[in-house]
């Protein structure tokens, strides 16, 4: 087992795109780090850079108190997962499992004693003389987990191991990826853009976006202190609502109304200013479902809701406004960011199972602006950021060399 | 219903249009070599017309036979084994790498492949007489070699194109060295194509006839196909049919065995599951 550290890693491709823009990210021994971000951020590439599959451009890569950069892949000792399995389809289960151990020249009765520890910890016993081609999809994925775990390795690298799986499925191996990596307690990196899977996965979570890192964070601080618009509209489902505000002393103009701000928020927004704020939907409630002395720490305001989604527990509320056109223009750069459709600009409210405001109602809904974020609409930054408890954002650390790998992956994009 | 009946109907077809050549050939192998001579009519020997085993033994204990099919099997297996050897690593290369000159490699090899086997056995006819490898084995494994390379490469290098990358990154990341991949993981997937490769340099090998009668001048190296047609029996005015016609059939056993063989393999091959469903 190893600590992995990354130092301004930096993968530039022939012609030039930068795929990663120096990224530093120190996973610790033992540690379940995620790399999320929407497809074309990096993250593969990366993690692909861990293992050796891909050349590091500049930057270091050292594994325990190794530099990696120039060792090939099977030097390194890691462990993967592929997106697709990679199972040998001319081995059967047990040869496929014991395939590293076989490289590796292990005698008969260590492959078959650690070949069968694996399958009994994956419950793959009874399949072992299958061959992967009649295997189901999550059976595959165990094998393929077999055959990481069979070793001793000093990480475990997933490349978006569940995205071939429907939801169900997922949801199981989720939980048995989680339990086991508790359980080895190995260090480990794990791919995706889901982040769902980031957020139950990952110990923390490390957010990109065209290359470069935006936020190193638990899953917790990412979600109530997001560094900025990408972070915030990418962690938690369904996403932040975006309206357009404006600061005067405490208080918060937005589309439906103005709300009180707490000052020590109020004060790191300037005043007059076209923002935008960030509201989870958890934060807006039916104001007739509002405990009083909860409803005294927010604000109140009516408006139509045009359509509603009853989920049981839960209800979606959508609630249409119009937004400035600055503000429009940056929102639209935001779902292209983060690989969405431009969408109508609305409201998304979550209020409680209970509520029975119904399509078409005029509402009264209760908004906990204590919660909420002001984002400046030119560089995106989260405004009202509790750095204390925001981990590692790049772009505040060393705001020069994360402008400039900005910089870089506009260019590459605009190209 | 009507389909199956058109289908049996048209199967039948193609099967007599096929294999009536070869129905015949071996009739007339099992007729006698005066009954041939006298104009024996019909499929089947005539009473008396029969030389049972006799034709075959005859052939099988001639020495001049003998030595030709081993020359032949001899030949035809080791222009195989280097044919498929070298097409594999040449259509590993060209499929994973990224070289200069990758597409003039492969219309070169096409070029080849077209190329008229007539023009090249003078040339090659003199060649060989200068270096001193004109009627040897060595002589004719080197043309049946160029002449099959390409088409094995070509087949041998889609075959590795169908191979995910992941497969052998895979394998890299598990430990194996670059070698151990091919040999343990990419070679038995692409298995399918190396067995086709090989079947068809093997039939171009043992069906030659061109170099085989060109490039020999004694049983020393000459092929089967060329001994046949210097296989005179002991009149030099009648023409031994009955006799060529069961060295004809003889020739052909180890074609539809190897082809037998190999079909199992190739059918057998790629079974999938290396990826998702």
């Amino acid at each position: 087992m190893a600590a992995i550290t990354m130092k301004n890693i930096v993968k530039k491709y022939g012609d030039g795109f930068p795929a990663v823009n120096d990224v530093s990210i120190d996973v610790q021994d033992g540690e379940f780090m995620i790399l999320v971000g929407p497809s074309g951020c990096g993250k593969s590439t990366l993690l692909r850079m861990i293992v050796g599959l891909e050349d590091i451009t500049d930057g270091d890569m050292v594994i325990g108190d190794r530099r990696v950069n120039d060792l090939a892949p099977r030097e390194r000792n890691l462990a993967m997962v592929f997106q697709n399995y990679a199972l040998y389809p001319h081995l059967t289960v047990f040869e496929n499992i014991a395939f590293p151990l076989r490289l590796a020249g292990a005698s008969n009765e260590e492959v078959d004693q650690k070949v069968r520890e694996a399958s009994k910890t994956l419950e793959l016993d009874e399949h072992l003389e299958r061959k992967p081609g009649n295997l189901s999809g999550g059976q595959r994925q165990r094998v393929a987990m077999g055959r990481a775990i069979v070793r001793d390795a000093d990480a475990f690298l997933f490349d978006e191991p569940l995205s071939n799986l429907d939801a169900k499925l997922r949801g199981q191996m989720r939980t048995e990826i989680s339990r086991l990596q508790k359980r080895l307690g190995i260090t480990t990196v794990y791919v995706t853009h889901d982040q769902t899977e980031a957020m139950t996965l990952g110990d923390r979570v490390a957010v990109l976006k065209r290359g470069v890192l935006q936020q190193l964070a638990s899953p917790r601080e990412l979600y109530t202190n997001p560094a900025n618009l990408f972070v915030a509209g990418f962690i938690g489902s369904p996403p932040m609502n975006f309206l357009p505000a404006t600061v005067n002393g405490t208080s918060v103009e937005l589309p439906f109304g103005t709300v009180e701000l707490p000052r020590e928020k109020a004060s790191l927004a300037p005043e007059g200013k076209l923002l935008i704020a960030g509201i989870r939907p958890e934060h807006f409630e039916d104001a007739s479902v509002v405990d009083d002395s909860k409803r005294e720490r927010g604000s109140t305001f009516t408006t139509k809701v045009d359509v509603v989604e009853w989920l049981g527990n839960e209800a979606y509320a959508y609630i249409p406004f119009e937004a400035d056109d600055a503000v429009r223009e940056q929102l639209t750069q935001l779902e292209r960011d983060l690989d969405g459709d431009t969408m109508r600009s609305q409201l998304v409210v979550s209020l409680d199972g209970a509520s029975r405001i119904s399509e078409g109602d005029e509402a009264e809904i209760w908004v906990d602006a204590r919660q909420m974020h002001l984002f400046d609409p030119e560089t995106g930054d989260n405004l009202t950021i509790d750095l204390e408890r925001a981990g590692r954002v790049p772009a505040k650390e060393d705001p020069k060399a994360a402008a400039a790998a900005e910089h870089v992956a506009q260019d590459a994009a605009a190209h | 219903m009507k389909q199956k009946i058109g289908l049996g109907v048209g199967l039948a077809a193609i099967l007599v249009w096929c294999l009536l050549p070869v129905a015949w050939i071996i009739s007339l192998s099992f007729k006698s070599q005066q009954a041939v001579s006298n104009g024996s009519e019909g499929f089947l020997p005539q009473s008396g017309g029969g030389a049972g085993w006799q034709n075959y033994a005859d052939v099988v204990g001639d020495d001049q036979f003998r030595r030709a099919i081993l020359n032949s099997i001899g030949i035809s297996l080791i222009a195989t084994l280097l044919s498929v050897v070298i097409a594999t690593l040449a259509a590993y290369a060209i499929a994973r790498l990224e070289f200069k000159g990758k597409k003039f490699v492969l219309t070169t090899a096409l070029v080849i492949a077209m190329f008229p086997v007539v023009s090249l056995v003078g040339p090659l006819f003199d060649m060989w007489r200068t270096i001193g490898i004109y009627d040897t084995w060595l002589g004719l494994i080197i043309p049946y070699m160029s002449f099959t390379l390409p088409l094995a490469i070509w087949t041998l290098s889609a075959f590795f194109r169908e191979i995910p990358w992941e497969m052998e990154q895979a394998a890299q990341v598990d430990g194996a060295t670059s070698w151990q991949a091919f040999r343990k993981v990419i070679v038995p997937l692409a298995a399918p194509g190396v067995f086709t490769a090989a079947i068809l340099t093997f039939f171009f090998a043992w069906n030659d006839f061109v170099f085989g009668i060109s490039l020999t001048s004694t049983e020393s190296a000459r092929p089967i196909p060329a001994a046949l047609s210097f296989f005179v029996g002991p009149d030099p005015f009648s023409r031994p049919a009955s006799l060529l016609a069961a060295g004809a059939v003889v020739a052909t056993i180890p074609i539809v065995i190897i082809v037998l063989l190999f079909q199992r393999k190739i059918v057998a091959g790629l079974t999938s599951g290396a990826v998702k469903g």
